[in-house]
């Protein structure tokens, strides 16, 4: 295919979907499955089945992917030709049936569609997931006429590999798995790195618990992630890509796989792609469910087929990477940032967000919310106005206690810096972090003591054993945190703990070790009374922890023996 | 077959009487025998043996030339690899934070407590596996399990252990029908 093809193909589709008297766009993706969408969808096919055969009916089913509010799925929008968009939400099979059979006999809908200004789609800035919601990823033609590998094309005929470096770097975009490093420095640092063979990476390892922004990305339009690692690659050097998705995402990965032989198929992946003399590959390398696989070290050791243990950084992966070539390595939703840059322009793309920060930044906002789901906002909004305009507030009228950001990296903010700006900078202020882009809200049911137990279990679990600081000191910080939350602790295990927390952090070999004690420490400091009324009152104040059934003094199991032996002897 | 999976034969004799161990090969091949791929191999191995036994590891580590304790190492290092078979139902209660703040853990004690097990064991009757995993992604629903592979959300402890038990009993009584 050369890029004249390309644009035809989009007009045609453009057309042809222009001709169907009517869309009906139905979420199918994760959350909105669980929630039944697969038993809506058999429902419309059927009865459209059935109207089809009289022959008078003219439209299309798009089981697309996630359209936003996962709460109140599942999701159907209904566009008619003229732009007439209404969508309704918590749909069973009757309901859609009814709601499509009144649109045909010009009928109002039987439920109320949700409201079309509803805060929780026009506070949003939707770059990412532009075409989420709007598409069918299994089919690549609606990519296509949204624009997909409009990009690639451009750049191929266009630019050379420096200038997309430089369209990059100017842009200001940041890595969006966490840590923030610039990306454009990083493509540039691989691009002069010396080598014969390159590779790019997208990190699809999302291990934080209450995050599935990646899984949404790869789910919802593989093309974008496959365009922006193809850029990646031109502009490195690169003539292989591997993409990491996690275990438990099996629908992405099978999504992805199909994404990259519809690719390869039309010319767009493979070789002498858009018929130019850029030669790239991507390949799918599916994770077996290990935290410590989103540490880009260990992750390049799973990709070699290995225990994914990270080794120690410097030299870093942009010098030597995958079977010891330069690599770069990014999260999937940097990936998916970089199409819509070199389309619009850098100065667009900086046009939104903060001064440090650009862009938007996807979310999985859950816990305590009335609208829980995937959002995007631009960069620098306040924490409030997610939680409560586009949250829509906490539900039952409980009371705002905290927001956790990062997963087990990051930590909690409390209710005091809820106007915060959320961006890169303010976050590491408050001793949490951007993370993935997990954000949970929690009520006063929650106890803080507790979530940190509960993170440091997580972190316990999954660390690789590689070091000792990570592999003993989290087992030792668990205990701590154990002995507190049953009210068998003391005071001076309030300052061990401590101490261990910044032991950790100084010591371990890799970001996992490093940024465990997080949520330990920063709860520490904005909720210390609560540590100390399960140490000093041994008393729960969000009423989670039982101090009361739990003896003081605990015998280890062995120990249990002898004390039955002294009981009876003394 | 233990004999001829250790012999290094299996290509000849008792393969053809096993189609698992073929779909096995036929992966091993797609791959061109790459000791990269050995992930992926794990991977196809499991689903169709349901688990990974002695006789698997030995037989890929055979196939790939790795060492025994190369593939052993990598098949414990990944929770996603269970070296034991599964029970009859599968009960796999999300730990992610959403779920944990909503009250999974008081769900696993529950299961725990009604079964006498451990989360991550099977019961001795082989009927039930229980699970924690680390987040399945559909916080919407908190606090979410999946039983047998199919959702279920926004759940309570007794409504899970009633889900459970009428699993089991549904199994029962088509035992009993078939005899």
């Amino acid at each position: 295919m050369n890029p004249a093809e390309l644009h035809s193909l989009a007009e045609q589709e453009r057309q042809r979907q222009k001709e169907q008297a009517l869309r009906l766009f139905l979420c199918y993706s994760t959350p909105c499955l669980s929630a039944g969408a697969d038993k809506v969808k058999s429902a419309l096919e059927a009865l459209i089945a059935e109207r089809r055969k009289s022959g008078e009916v003219d439209l299309e089913l798009v089981a697309t992917g996630c359209m936003g509010p996962c709460s109140r799925g599942p999701l159907l929008r209904i566009l008619s030709p003229e732009g007439g968009e209404r969508m309704f939400e918590k749909l069973t099979p009757e309901t859609a049936c009814d709601i499509l059979r009144r649109h045909w006999a010009d009928e109002p809908p039987p439920v109320e569609p949700l409201a079309v200004d509803l805060p929780f789609f026009s506070r949003q800035t939707r770059i990412v997931l532009d075409n989420s919601g709007w598409i069918d990823p299994e089919k690549i033609e609606q990519s296509i006429a949204r624009g997909a590998y409009g990009a690639l094309a451009y750049v191929l005929r266009e630019m050379n590999p420096e200038e997309v470096c430089n369209t990059i770097k100017s842009s200001g975009l940041r890595g969006r798995g966490g840590g923030g490093y610039p990306t454009g420095v990083k493509w540039e640092l691989v691009r002069k790195s010396p080598a014969e063979r390159k590779f790019v990476v997208a990190n699809g390892d999302e291990g934080d618990p209450g995050a599935y922004m990646d899984r949404t990305i790869m789910e919802s339009d593989p093309h974008r992630v496959l365009e922006g690692m193809a850029i990646a690659g031109y502009a490195t050097g690169a003539e292989q890509g591997y993409i990491y998705v996690r275990g438990e995402y099996p629908l992405a990965a099978a999504r992805l796989s199909r994404a990259i032989k519809d690719a390869e198929r039309k010319g767009l992946l493979g070789s002498r792609i858009l018929e130019s003399n850029f030669n790239f590959r991507i390949d799918l390398r599916v994770g077996a469910g290990a935290f410590v696989c989103g540490e880009e070290t260990a992750l390049m050791t799973s990709i070699m087929g290995r225990r994914g243990q990270p080794v120690p950084r410097p030299p870093y992966p942009a010098q030597s990477g995958l079977w010891g070539y330069p690599t770069l390595i990014n999260n999937v939703e940097t990936f998916a940032n970089v199409a819509p840059i070199l389309k619009n322009g850098a100065e667009w793309f900086s046009g939104f967000g903060t001064e440090k920060s650009k862009g938007t930044k996807v979310f999985a906002l859950c816990g305590e919310v009335v609208n829980s789901g995937l959002i995007e906002v631009h960069m620098g909004i306040r924490l409030r106005e997610i939680v409560f305009d586009i949250g829509g507030g906490l539900p039952d009228g409980g009371a705002f206690k905290a927001a956790q950001t990062g997963g087990p990296s990051g930590g909690c903010i409390p209710a005091a810096h809820l106007d915060t700006p959320v961006d890169y900078e303010s976050l590491k202020e408050l001793g949490s972090m951007m993370g993935s882009g997990g954000l949970i809200v929690m009520n006063q049911g929650s106890c803080m003591p507790d979530v940190a137990k509960f993170f440091m279990e997580f972190c316990q679990d999954e660390s690789c054993g590689k070091c000792v600081p990570c592999r003993v000191g989290t087992v030792e910080m668990h205990e701590i945190l154990t002995r507190i939350t049953n009210g068998a602790a003391v005071l001076e295990d309030l300052e061990m703990l401590e101490d261990l927390c910044r032991l950790v952090q100084e010591s371990s070999l890799c970001g996992l070790g490093m940024t465990a004690p997080n949520p330990v420490l920063n709860t520490l400091e904005y909720f210390r009374d609560e540590y100390l009324a399960h140490i000093r009152d041994r008393r729960c104040p969000a009423e989670v922890c039982r101090l009361d059934k739990v003896p003081l003094l605990k015998l280890p199991e062995h120990a249990r023996e002898l004390a039955i032996f002294l009981k009876e002897k003394c | 077959m233990t004999t001829s999976v250790a012999a290094g034969r299996p290509n000849q004799d008792r393969q053809g009487e096993n189609p698992r161990l073929q779909l096995l090969e036929k992966s091993l091949k797609k791959f061109h025998y790459q000791q990269d791929a050995l992930i992926e191999v794990l991977h196809i191995a499991q689903e169709t043996f349901g688990h990974l036994d002695e006789e698997i590891l030995d037989y890929v580590s055979l196939r790939l030339r790795l060492p025994p304790s190369w593939v052993f190492g990598v098949a414990t290092f990944y929770n996603f690899f269970s070296l034991d078979p599964q029970g009859d139902h599968v009960c796999v209660v999300c730990m992610g934070t959403a779920c944990y703040v909503k009250g999974a853990g008081e769900i696993v004690a529950r299961i725990e407590q009604a079964f006498s097990m451990k989360a991550g064991e099977t019961t001795p009757d082989g009927k039930l596996t229980l699970m924690a995993a680390r987040c399945l992604g559909n916080c919407s629903l908190a606090p979410m399990l999946t039983l047998d592979g199919e959702v279920l959300g926004k759940q309570t402890p007794e409504a899970t252990l009633a889900a459970i038990q009428e699993k089991m009993r549904l199994v029962q009584a088509r035992q009993e029908d078939t005899k």
